[in-house]
């Protein structure tokens, strides 16, 4: 069925590209990497790639932007990707972090996926700029063998290409890989290619045309938890009364070798400091196996699933907590507030595939906006809690390949009326005065037919 | 309750004095009654707060999933439900088996809360259901026993139930079962029942209908209202005490109660057709006898009545014959003599571990032991024969169904330990009565003797401290007595209320008061003896409710020199299942298990809690106790993929699947009779050491418990029995291990696929030739019942 489609695709890009070549190319094309190296980390189950480009702008007229490629097999496993610009020589470097946003260009060949990065300055003629951009992939080790046996360790397979993709032409360039350990089973040669320890060396090539690739294989071990959150709702309810109630739905999965791979028992979830009334259960009651360490600066929850997970099995559990609202709450202007808390999981060294964020806003609050600092989908839902008339505005983020790197602060503002808070507790008084004025008025008529 | 009465102290009277004291005695023992509720309703927390809010055991685990299918899918499609998780591959009509009084309460308070945006959750209403209702059988309770004797004995009977070991058992939190609320609508219908007997009252008879009702909907135990009313009926009328409000008080029951009872699903034409209801028809026949006979003498001259009476005894007696005879003889015809096991093992205690082994192996339907009531009803039931005495000082209508019920209720609780519930509230009202008459009458001869209260009436006697109450509700009662003529609207019950109030209270102040004036230091010591004794029954009832029946049974814990020890290994199996297998995968276990795999592993089971087929249990209880190949085509041919044994050799958990396996043997083979129980046991005794019969040890319960067990510690020494296992090292070849909890408690394996035809093919040829293998060949085809 894709089959035909994706041959038609094809067709289609090539006229396409045919007729935009001219107009376009000479955008991309005026700029090459004099010098590019890169680094892939495999030690824990999130790849990280660290790479260095060297840009050149060998055309005339300024360019503004530098168009980074991906693989579309990378793209889908792609959770965050940064650059920074480096200014000023040797020791006086400093960093400007870049905007990086996904771009689609119409002459991507084989369905490549593309990343630009807006650069502060344009950059002219004959110049050159050094970028450090930063790349993480989720779920890009594949166990192999698929299932091991208890004592066994852990195989996995990575693939990459040996030569870095990029739309630009490359005069030189290195590839690192470092791999959790020395044991390295086999990985593909592209000559000259080096190992050392636990780094293997590919490179260094020169001159390649744009879009060269050259597929590697690196087959190693990493005994490494490979805990994935499939899915993590959290819920941040915002009581004016001075509370901030925190719910954490987890989907839990140890997505290693299946069957018989090893998992630490613990899980080390790293909560804001002076948190209370902290709960861990699942749909079928408490999880007893858990303890809180709390410091002024940060709270530790070590907490261990109801059994252990080896490779392929699942659980899902609860984490909830409440914290002082005044840590999280600011206001910005009048009647305007903003909560700022952290996005990403609270769960040391885990990928989240889904994760949704769900400001609870008290009731009767108005205007909400979100302030995040990379791109999630959002949209707005009602929830009622207790005693709600008109419901409270939930802002509800999405994002999808979340890393440890996402864990950064995020904001939501909202106009709010402090009058509103004494909303349920006068309805409250309300029923009851009611209730009592109707059993006293009972109690005073007489409704008896007979005399 | 007690606001009308405050408000009727508004309405001013001559007596002001009397008016205040009574609008204060009103309020007073309203806030006693709220205190009560707060007492009976906070004593049952315990297991919340030493464990955690969670449902307990086996049945609650199942009304709590049938609650949240109520919540979920709605009232009509409950009644419709036909739940395909359990009994596979029969499964079950819920809707129609099911009592739905339980589920629709909690489904309805749950309903009622969020559609005031209060946000519970189906569970935490489901664990505070019980704790709410046994405040309100707490109420039920004083109600009931107001009318009996006063309010004084109602308030002490209030608290003596709010706390009663037997009924916290039943209802702490968490304990979601049908008990719960049906205790509660047990005292309420039989308050309305005595209600309606004093004031004659229409209204309250079909009030009556409705409680009655609503207790046909929450449990089985409703036959006993259905039973113990008639006898009381019959009582009443033996004893020359019939009157109109006794009529009203019973027929209307009878009628619509039986209509009522018949719209539950569960219960259905059972209402009518069951041996267990014919004692009320019959009742109300005679009932109807002797209402025309007693208005046939109101317009007949003596004499005349005479001669009817005997013209009547003699045709009747012969019609009477031949209708008895009849009924006998339909009753006879039925196989079980139309009378259900359950019902029949209360008759004849032997019955059930005769003939019916599933319900003889219910721990719960052994005849209790004597420390068990003292455990039950402590105190109460030394105060209970007190009570009884002062119910038939004066004996009235109530206060000999208050005799009635506590005797029925001895007995039948005497027969099955669970039945010790019923007791409970009997012996919280007789001992109810007991106390507030020995206090009443200790306090008023210390008024008595005291010379500078006895020139005051007896506005100050709550001068002594314990006795405070009592004396207060004791003058309420006799200031009532003189008020009521204003206030009841009915003629009929004020004339009743004074008769029966006012006859003990100013027969007392007349002459029983000088007469029953005990010495002041016999009166002080008594006093304090009883507060002494009321203290240790509080102590008891607080030590019963925190330590010994608060255990959810699903997490177990421990205390040794190096602290707590949890034992969360139930929950552990169970979220396991839940998470790692197949949404449609059956698991077989032994049918307790079977209510919480449903409920909280959401996995299809072949037997449960609900024992309705008999040889279906059967079939697994043969299972597990063929050896290992005879078992997998058993298990198979059921389409079970997993199989879950409990084992509590590891930490010493008693009541594991190898001590209750003699029960499965039992009730398997008294389907398969090629499953012997002699075949188990050596020299008659059960054991699992290198004593142990070779059937025992090759049968599949005995491998799936001990299989890899001596690799913990060597020697494989079982703590539950003591003993070292007798069979150490051994292979399964047609299940495979896939989980195993933290500490062995539950153990859960697979059934390995069928092997590939060809080598099975080989190893038959091969095997042909051996005489045992081609016996066990032909010997599996009668064991498993599927084929």
């Amino acid at each position: 069925m894709e089959g035909p489609i994706r041959a038609r695709e094809a067709l289609a890009l090539t006229l396409f590209s045919l007729l935009f070549f001219l107009s376009r190319s000479s955008a991309l094309h005026d700029l090459l990497i004099s010098n590019a190296e890169r680094r892939i980390d495999l030690s824990s189950h999130i790849v990280k790639v660290y790479l260095t480009l060297k840009v050149e702008n060998a055309g005339s007229s300024p360019a503004s932007e530098v168009v980074l490629a991906f693989p579309p097999s990378q793209v889908d496993h792609l959770a965050t990707v940064e650059a920074l610009a480096t200014k000023g020589k040797r020791k006086k470097t400093t960093f400007v972090r870049l905007e990086v946003k996904p771009t689609e260009l119409p002459d991507a060949p084989n369905d490549t996926k593309y990343f630009t990065i807006y650069l502060a300055n344009p950059l002219n003629s004959a110049e050159s700029i050094t970028l450090e951009v930063l790349y993480m992939l989720t779920h890009s080790l594949e166990p192999f063998p698929a299932e091991i046996g208890q004592s066994e360790s852990q195989l996995v397979y990575y693939r990459d290409s040996a030569l870095v993709l990029s739309p630009y032409h490359i005069k030189q360039q290195t590839t690192f890989i470092k791999t959790p350990s020395t044991k390295v089973d086999s990985f593909t040669r592209v000559e000259p290619t080096n190992r050392a320890g636990t780094e293997i060396k590919y490179g260094p090539y020169e001159d390649h045309t744009p879009y060269s690739f050259s597929a590697i294989l690196v087959h190693f071990e990493n005994n490494s938890p490979f805990a994935v959150v499939e899915e993590l709702v959290r819920e941040v309810e915002i009581s004016h009364w001075g509370n901030l109630q925190v719910t954490e739905q987890y989907k839990l999965v140890h997505a290693g070798a299946r069957h018989k791979g090893v998992f630490s028992r613990y899980l080390l979830a790293r909560l804001p400091p002076r948190v209370h009334s902290v709960y861990y259960r699942d749909e079928i009651g408490n999880i007893s196996s858990s303890h809180l360490r709390t410091d002024s600066r940060k709270s530790e929850l070590e907490i261990e699933p109801r059994y252990p997970l080896f490779g392929g099995w699942k659980a899902t559990f609860v984490i909830g907590y409440g914290l002082p609202l005044q840590d999280f709450l600011f206001e910005s202007s009048e009647d305007r507030r903003y909560v700022n808390f952290t996005f990403g999981c609270p769960l040391m060294e885990t990928v989240v595939d889904k994760l949704t964020i769900k400001v609870v806003l008290p009731e009767g609050s108005k205007d909400p906006s979100a302030v995040v600092p990379f791109p999630v989908d959002q949209h707005l839902e009602t929830k009622y809690s207790y005693l709600d008339v008109v419901g409270r505005t939930v802002v509800v983020l999405e994002k999808k390949n979340v890393v440890p790197g996402h864990n950064s602060h995020f904001q939501v503002y909202y106009t709010f009326k402090p009058i509103f808070m004494l909303a349920e507790p006068l309805m409250l008084a309300s029923a009851f005065f009611l209730f009592f004025v109707a059993c006293i008025a009972y109690l005073h008529i007489d409704l008896s037919i007979r005399k | 309750m007690s606001a009308p009465e405050a408000s009727s102290a508004a309405v001013p009277t001559l007596m002001t004095n009397n008016t205040l004291r009574n609008a204060f005695g009103g309020v007073l023992s309203f806030f006693i009654l709220l205190l009560i509720a707060v007492l009976a309703f906070s004593i049952r927390l315990f297991s919340v707060i030493k464990y955690e809010s969670v449902i307990h055991e086996f049945d609650p685990y199942f009304n709590y999933r049938v609650t949240q299918f109520l919540t979920k899918n709605g009232i009509y499609e409950f009644w419709n439900w036909f739940d395909d998780r359990t009994w596979y591959p029969l499964g079950r009509v819920i809707g129609g088996t099911v009592y739905p009084g339980l589920t629709l309460t909690a489904g309805t308070i749950w309903w009622l809360l969020n559609s005031l945006n209060i946000p519970l959750s189906v569970e935490t209403v489901c664990v505070f259901t019980a704790p709410i209702f046994s405040a309100f059988a707490s109420w039920a309770t004083y109600l009931l026993t107001k009318e009996v004797k006063g309010a004084g004995a109602g308030l002490t009977a209030a608290v003596l139930l709010a706390m009663v070991p037997s009924y916290i058992s039943r209802s702490v939190a968490g304990s979601y079962d049908n008990e719960a609320v049906a205790i509660f609508a047990l005292i309420f219908t039989f308050y309305l029942y005595i209600k309606t007997l004093n004031t004659g009252s229409l209204f309250y008879a079909t009030l009556n209908s409705i409680a009655y009702f609503y207790m046909v909907c929450s449990w089985g135990g409703y036959t006993f209202i259905i039973n113990l009313i008639p006898m009381h009926v019959l009582l009443c009328i033996v004893t020359g005490r019939y009157s109109s409000r006794l009529y009203i008080a019973y027929a209307p029951l009878v009628v619509l109660g039986t209509l009522l009872a018949a719209l539950v699903p569960v219960v259905g034409f059972n209402a009518v057709m069951t041996s267990e209801h014919f004692a009320s028809f019959l009742v109300f026949i005679i009932i109807h006898v002797v209402a025309l006979v007693y208005y046939i003498k109101g317009i007949l001259s003596p004499k005349m009545f005479k001669v009817a009476v005997t013209l009547v005894i003699s045709a009747g007696l012969a019609v009477c014959c031949a209708v008895i005879a009849v009924l006998i003889a339909l009753v006879a015809s039925s196989p079980t003599k139309g009378w259900s096991g359950r019902s029949l093992s209360l008759l004849d205690p032997t019955y059930a571990s005769k003939y019916i082994p599933i319900i003889a192996s219910v721990s719960e339907h052994q005849p209790p032991t004597w420390p068990s009531y003292f455990m039950d009803i402590n105190v109460l039931a030394f105060l209970v024969p007190a009570g009884i005495i002062a119910c038939f000082l004066p004996l009235s209508d109530a206060s000999s169904f208050v005799v009635l019920y506590i005797a029925t209720s001895v007995y039948f609780s005497g027969v099955m330990v669970r039945l010790m519930l019923v007791l409970a509230p009997a012996a919280c009202i007789t001992s109810g009565i007991a106390l507030s008459q020995a206090f009443d009458v200790f306090t008023r001869s210390i008024k008595f003797q005291l010379p500078g209260l006895s020139s005051n009436t007896e506005v100050d006697a709550g001068e002594t401290s314990s006795a405070t109450k009592e004396a207060q509700n004791d003058a309420v009662k006799t200031e009532k007595a003189e008020e009521t003529s204003k206030d009841r609207p009915s003629r009929k019950s004020k004339k009743k209320e004074r008769e029966h109030v006012e006859k003990p209270s100013t027969k007392t102040k007349a002459e029983k008061k000088r007469l029953l004036a005990l010495p002041l230091e016999a009166s002080v010591i008594s006093l304090l003896l009883l507060v002494f004794l009321g203290a240790f029954y509080v102590v008891h009832c607080v030590w019963a409710a925190a330590e010994a029946y608060s255990a959810p049974s699903i997490v177990l814990t421990s205390h040794s020199h190096d602290g707590l020890h949890v034992f969360d290994d139930f929950r552990e199996a169970y979220a396991w299942l839940r998470h790692n297998t197949d949404v449609d995968d059956k698991v077989a276990s032994w049918w307790d298990y079977g209510y919480q795999t449903t409920a909280m592993a959401n996995r299809t089971v072949i037997v449960d809690n609900n024992t309705w087929n008999n040889t279906h249990i059967a079939t697994v209880g043969t299972a597990m106790s063929s050896p290992e190949k005879a078992a997998w085509e058993i298990f198979h041919s059921l389409d079970v993929k997993y199989v879950l044994v409990v084992f509590g050799g590891l930490v010493g958990y008693p009541s594991d699947d190898i001590n209750k396996f003699l029960w499965m043997v039992r009730i398997g083979g008294g389907v398969f009779p090629h499953i012997k129980e002699p075949d188990y046991l050596r020299d008659g005794q059960y054991r699992i050491d290198s004593q142990a019969t070779p059937t025992m040890l090759n049968c599949l319960m005995y491998k799936l418990s001990y299989y890899r067990f001596v690799e913990t510690d060597g020697k494989g020494f079982d703590r539950v029995r003591r003993t070292e296992i007798g069979k150490k090292y051994f292979k399964l070849t047609h299940f495979e291990e896939v989980f195993t909890t933290h500490h062995w408690m539950v153990r859960i394996y697979k059934l390995k696929p069928q092997k590939n035809r060809i080598r099975g093919k080989t190893k038959k040829s091969k095997s042909k030739t051996s005489s045992t293998s081609s016996s066990k060949r032909s010997g599996t085809r009668k064991k498993n019942p599927w084929h």
